[in-house]
């Protein structure tokens, strides 16, 4: 079955190509909210190859990009008016930094598939347009000396594009900067939190049975509502360490991710300490605070692998310090909270 | 990136300016504007603006470049470490 972004197909000496549609549907749409809603990602993919956009021709742009359908997307998108070529990669559905950093976007990959494509006899000239986060994965120099073809480094965003053809092949200095916006950031949060229900289900079981240990042995009563309490305090811890500390992350003091989600959860754990203060007691709302402050952290410091900006060094320097911080804080609390039910009653 | 900071004195990036011949393609590939050509040589502006994602190195023909690349992500790091207990386990 063809996608519904194939317009018709184009005769070229190395066989016919499909023409692509560069306004986004419905369908695409929906697809894209699917996948940054962490649905089947990893299978929204088109098939690599290579594509047209308008009256493609021999001296057309040829423009590299990896087969995660919102990269394909986000590229053909902003080529409307333009003519060229897209030469889309095999990156198991994954888009071009990522690719690259595991090097299914590389070297080898684009040589291949300048062969397979026959591409050499559809363009006139030996020029790739690959995006710059690709050179993670690309050298230029190897490339060149595989299949004949020179590396242009094209702009990181899609949008930049148009200009970067206009001006010559020559990026403004802001084209070949990561940004990390608001909206961007904001575009991160859903995927994070549906990764994390797995490990938060089990988390959950864990609260409710700690919840109903006490003098009793254990108790139905406790566990569902002291469980009730622990859990609003998981929750809270939550979205204070990935959807506040992704959304306030220039406001949150220091480079350190754990303490940034430390802060937001610590603030977000007096608050809940708070609102279950009159039906605690003893050290029941330390236990609530900890567990907030010590899930936030976590959290905030797993958004690490969706910044464009840490370093694995640095990652690492922080987690040796976050993971022990986190370990107390939990066990502290583990220790309030099921002691309490076993003295404080 | 002047608005993120990461923490600073820890980018393994290393570089031997005697060896840069100017190509400037660190200046092109680095999404962090960490090289500025200079004199007809790559300078080293901005050490801890660095994310060790390895494209300077991997695209400098003389190799004047090297760093050890990483992901800087939390849990990629604690999977490493998760497998690296395991193979241990298993020999």
């Amino acid at each position: 079955m063809l996608w519904h972004f194939v317009q018709d197909f184009i005769d070229t000496p190395a066989g016919p190509v499909p023409r692509v549609a560069t306004v986004l549907d419905a369908h695409d749409r929906r697809g894209a909210l699917r996948v940054r809603c962490g649905f089947n990602r990893s299978g929204y993919r088109v098939s690599p190859g290579l594509y047209a956009v308008g009256a493609a021709g021999t001296t057309s742009p040829v423009l590299v990009t990896a087969n995660y359908k919102l990269s394909f997307d986000a590229l053909r998108s902003e080529l409307r008016g333009l003519d060229a070529w897209i030469l889309v990669l095999d990156t198991r559905g994954i888009n071009v930094w990522c690719a690259a950093g595991k090097k299914t976007f590389s070297t080898d990959e684009i040589v291949r598939r300048v062969q397979l494509t026959g591409l050499e006899q559809v363009v006139s000239h030996r020029e790739l347009l690959v995006p710059q986060l690709g050179a993670v994965g690309v050298a230029a120099q190897e490339v060149k000396r595989g299949c004949g073809f020179a590396v242009i480094w094209a702009p990181i965003r899609a949008s930049d594009v148009k200009s970067f053809l206009a001006s010559g092949k020559k990026a403004a200095p802001a084209m070949r900067r990561v940004t990390f916006t608001l909206a961007e950031r904001a575009a991160l949060i859903p995927v994070e939190i549906v990764l994390f229900v797995k490990l938060a289900l089990k988390t959950l079981l864990v609260l409710f049975l700690l919840s109903g240990l006490g003098a009793h042995i254990f108790s139905f009563t406790a566990a569902w509502q002291r469980g009730v309490q622990a859990a609003a305090a998981f929750a809270a811890g939550i979205l204070a360490g990935a959807v506040a500390t992704p959304l306030l992350l220039p406001w949150l003091p220091g480079p350190a991710f754990w303490l940034k989600g430390g802060l937001a959860g610590g603030l977000a754990g007096v608050f809940v300490a708070a609102g279950f203060w009159s039906r605690t007691a003893g050290l029941e709302p330390v236990a609530l605070f900890l567990l907030t402050a010590a899930t936030a952290s976590f959290m905030a410091m797993n958004f690490t692998g969706a910044t464009p900006y840490t370093s694995a060094s640095g990652v690492e320097k922080e987690m040796r310090r976050a993971i022990p911080a986190q370990f107390a804080a939990l066990g502290l609390a583990a220790l309030c909270w099921v002691g309490a039910n076993f003295f404080a009653r | 990136m002047d608005t993120f900071r990461y923490l600073p004195g820890v980018a393994t990036l290393v570089y031997d300016r005697d060896a840069c011949v100017g190509c400037g393609a660190c200046t092109r590939v680095c999404p962090h504007g960490v090289f500025v050509l200079d004199q007809g040589r790559a300078q080293l502006v901005d050490r801890d603006g660095c994310m060790e994602c390895g494209a300077c190195a991997l695209n400098c023909p003389p190799q004047a470049l090297a760093v050890s690349p990483g992901v800087g992500c939390a849990a990629y790091i604690i999977n490493g470490w998760i497998k690296k207990a395991k193979r241990k386990g298993a020999g």
